[in-house]
């Protein structure tokens, strides 16, 4: 016991001297939250539009001033055909064209129905999402007001388009992303790095030969990652939690024991990733192109894994990361019990099971 | 007996680094492997160290076989490998007390042992491990590797890439160390430490040449070396390869050293014929025999 808390305590020393695995360890979390929270906001202001108004009457032109009022939107120019539409698009000043069609007054009078379309450019599918939006609730609020005054209720009809881009995605949840990656990160590759760091120094030679077994020498390296891991993610939930307002529904003590778990199999499969590299740049290239390209891209963080090939989706499967955000959106937003995760905690039990296998069976206690 | 070597090979894929090594080391001995690098220096090191499983043959050190009793082994030894082995991000103190807890010992319970080393490092002890000179890092890593009192201690080039006066003074470190009843194993590329250890064993290309005390090789050299010195030194080598009756001929320090078939050779018929080829301010002396002479001879 003595042993292994010199070897922890060792530990410390490496990962608080090193300025460099410091910031990877406690910068990256904080700048990722902050960048993925505020980068992919929903909030929208002062977006710039264009209108295009072939009624010019009255019933237009209340509405065009409701959002002019509005601090969402600040309107760029008129212009009065369809063509220039689409060169306002390709110069980039404006984000959407509202399209007033002919007689709108009088078609809103007699027909009790007109349409207003919203054209967006949806190359930065969330901003035409939120446009739209706010549009809809703008002109919703008009007609509101029109029908409490008026006997006879019309409906404003909203055609929206959404140009270069027309299956828009839901915003994903970056939280648990974010969450993953870190812990991937953290655990997988900062421990692959500082067993190959032994090798490449040399120490892990006198390691060898020294009474101490090799699975003290690895649970002395990977303890105070766990340790440091289990922080990080304290850290990350509560960020979620307290400026962007993430919901945890389900139970904490069940995020926990989840997140423990997923960290022991990155831990795992970073003490494997050690076994096969020889040098800390090997154990780099391996773990940022073995694991977080596949956690970025493929578990599903990023890109929506249904609309994957099949041959991908199948491939996905054996991506731990995948799993575990399933587990922490199930628990967070949904708040599901223990019940309707233990299939994904099942795999992920069975995949670190696995790891640890192999990493035994790879680790050597000779220099051969 | 502490080492005891019998018969070992050890090859990786298809190169042979060391081939069918024997020797013995007594108790207390202080055993230098004296040869170039890449002999096999360091392989040797390593399986004895346990580190790597011979081929063939075993060998048995402070007692326990080395193929079956690694645990006992990696408690009874100290290895200080070739390369700086210590966390250079740590300091002095934190090394050895980490070193210390790892064999499940305390700095203060063998302090005598390291005292007269650890003295000279310590006015540096907060400084971390990677800012220190090569001196004190040989130092610092003997240290480390005696902190657990072995019964034997494994030097591989400790001295290398090391000035001559930390050179000088690790030396008499480790004579000391031996009067405190350890064995040594010393390895170095540099003949001029040879004759300080015991006995010396003399290895190349994975095998050992000869074994003996250093006096005893020196002495058992038959032939007469000459110190020869002219103003021509660059061709000095080449025309003296001409010379009938050459043995071997090879730079050595500002002479080039020279011997001869013949064990009465006519320095005056030499000198005439230097003086042919141009030579002039010929020295011509008889050397002292060093290891370094048997060496290149072997």
């Amino acid at each position: 016991m003595k042993r292994f808390k010199g070897f922890v305590k060792k530990e410390f020393y490496h990962i608080f001297r090193d300025k460099r695995s410091l910031f990877i360890l406690f910068g990256m979390p904080i700048a990722q939250i902050l960048l993925f929270g505020f980068a992919i906001t929903n909030e929208i202001n002062n977006v710039d539009i264009a209108i295009l108004d072939y009624a010019k009457d009255a019933e237009s032109e209340k509405i065009i001033q409701k959002i002019k009022a509005s601090k969402y939107f600040n309107i760029e120019n008129q212009i009065d055909n369809e063509k220039a539409i689409e060169s306002e698009f390709k110069n980039g000043k404006i984000k959407a064209v509202l399209l007033f069609e002919r007689d709108f007054a009088k078609k809103l009078e007699n027909q009790k129905k007109a349409t207003v379309q919203v054209i967006t450019d949806a190359t930065e599918p969330n901003v035409a999402n939120t446009i739209t939006n706010y549009t809809q609730s703008i002109i919703q609020n008009y007609q509101n007001q029109k029908n409490t005054t008026q006997k006879q209720s019309v409906s404003i009809v909203m055609q929206t388009r959404m140009l270069y881009n027309a299956e828009l995605k839901s915003v994903f949840n970056f939280v648990p992303g974010v969450m993953t990656v870190i812990l991937m990160l953290v655990s997988a590759m900062m421990t692959s790095i500082s067993i190959t760091r032994e090798k490449e120094l040399g120490t892990m030679e006198v390691l060898l030969v020294s009474p101490l077994k090799p699975f003290q020498v690895i649970i002395g390296k990977v303890f105070p990652y766990v340790f440091l891991s289990i922080i990080n993610a304290v850290v990350i939930v509560s960020m979620g939690y307290f400026i962007f307002g993430m919901p945890i529904r389900g139970s904490l003590f069940l995020l926990a024991f989840e997140s423990i778990l997923f960290i022991i199999t990155a831990l795992s499969l970073g003490i494997l990733i050690s076994t096969v590299s020889n040098s800390q740049q090997t154990a780099m290239m391996l773990s940022l192109m073995g694991l977080m390209l596949p956690v970025i891209i493929l578990s599903g963080f990023i890109f929506p894994i249904s609309s994957m090939p099949l041959p991908m989706q199948i491939m996905n499967n054996i991506i731990p990361a995948k799993w575990f955000i399933i587990i922490v959106k199930s628990i967070m937003l949904k708040g599901v019990g223990i019940s309707y995760i233990i299939k994904e905690t099942l795999i992920l039990t069975l995949m670190t099971l696995i790891f640890i296998g192999l990493s035994i069976k790879n680790y050597k206690t000779r220099l051969e | 007996m502490s080492i005891s070597v019998q018969n070992i090979s050890k090859s990786f894929k298809n190169v042979s680094a060391i081939q069918n090594i024997s020797f013995e080391v007594k108790s207390g001995e202080l055993f230098g492997l004296i040869g170039p690098d890449g002999a096999g220096k360091t392989t040797l090191f390593r399986t004895l160290t346990t580190l790597l499983i011979p081929n063939e043959g075993n060998a048995i050190v402070a007692g326990h076989d080395i193929i079956k009793n690694v645990k006992e082994i990696r408690n009874s030894v100290g290895y200080m490998p070739g390369k700086f082995s210590l966390y250079q991000d740590l300091t002095i103190a934190e090394n050895l007390a980490f070193f210390a807890t790892i064999f499940g010992t305390t700095i203060e319970e063998n302090y005598d042992l390291i005292e007269d080393i650890y003295v000279q490092i310590e006015p540096f002890k907060n400084r971390r491990a990677g800012a220190l000179s090569g001196g004190m890092k040989q130092k610092l890593a003997l240290c480390c590797a005696l902190i657990h009192k072995p019964e034997v201690l494994f030097l591989d080039e400790p001295t290398t890439g090391v000035d001559p006066v930390s050179r000088k003074e690790f030396w008499e470190m480790l004579k000391r160390l031996k009067q405190k009843g350890i064995t040594i194993l010393v390895s170095t590329p540099y003949m001029d430490e040879a004759v300080l250890c015991d006995r010396i064993a003399l290895i190349q290309k994975g095998e050992i040449l000869k074994i003996d005390t250093p006096e005893n090789i020196v002495s058992s050299y038959k032939k007469t070396i000459y110190d020869i010195k002219t103003n021509k030194m660059h061709q000095l080598i080449e025309h003296l390869k001409k010379f009938p009756t050459h043995y071997s001929v090879f730079a050595f320090g500002e002479y080039v050293h020279y011997i001869d078939n013949n064990i009465e050779l006519d320095l005056q018929k030499l000198k005439i014929y230097l003086e042919e080829k141009q030579h002039t301010n010929i020295i011509i002396q008889k050397a002292t025999t060093t290891i370094e002479d048997v060496f290149m001879d072997l």
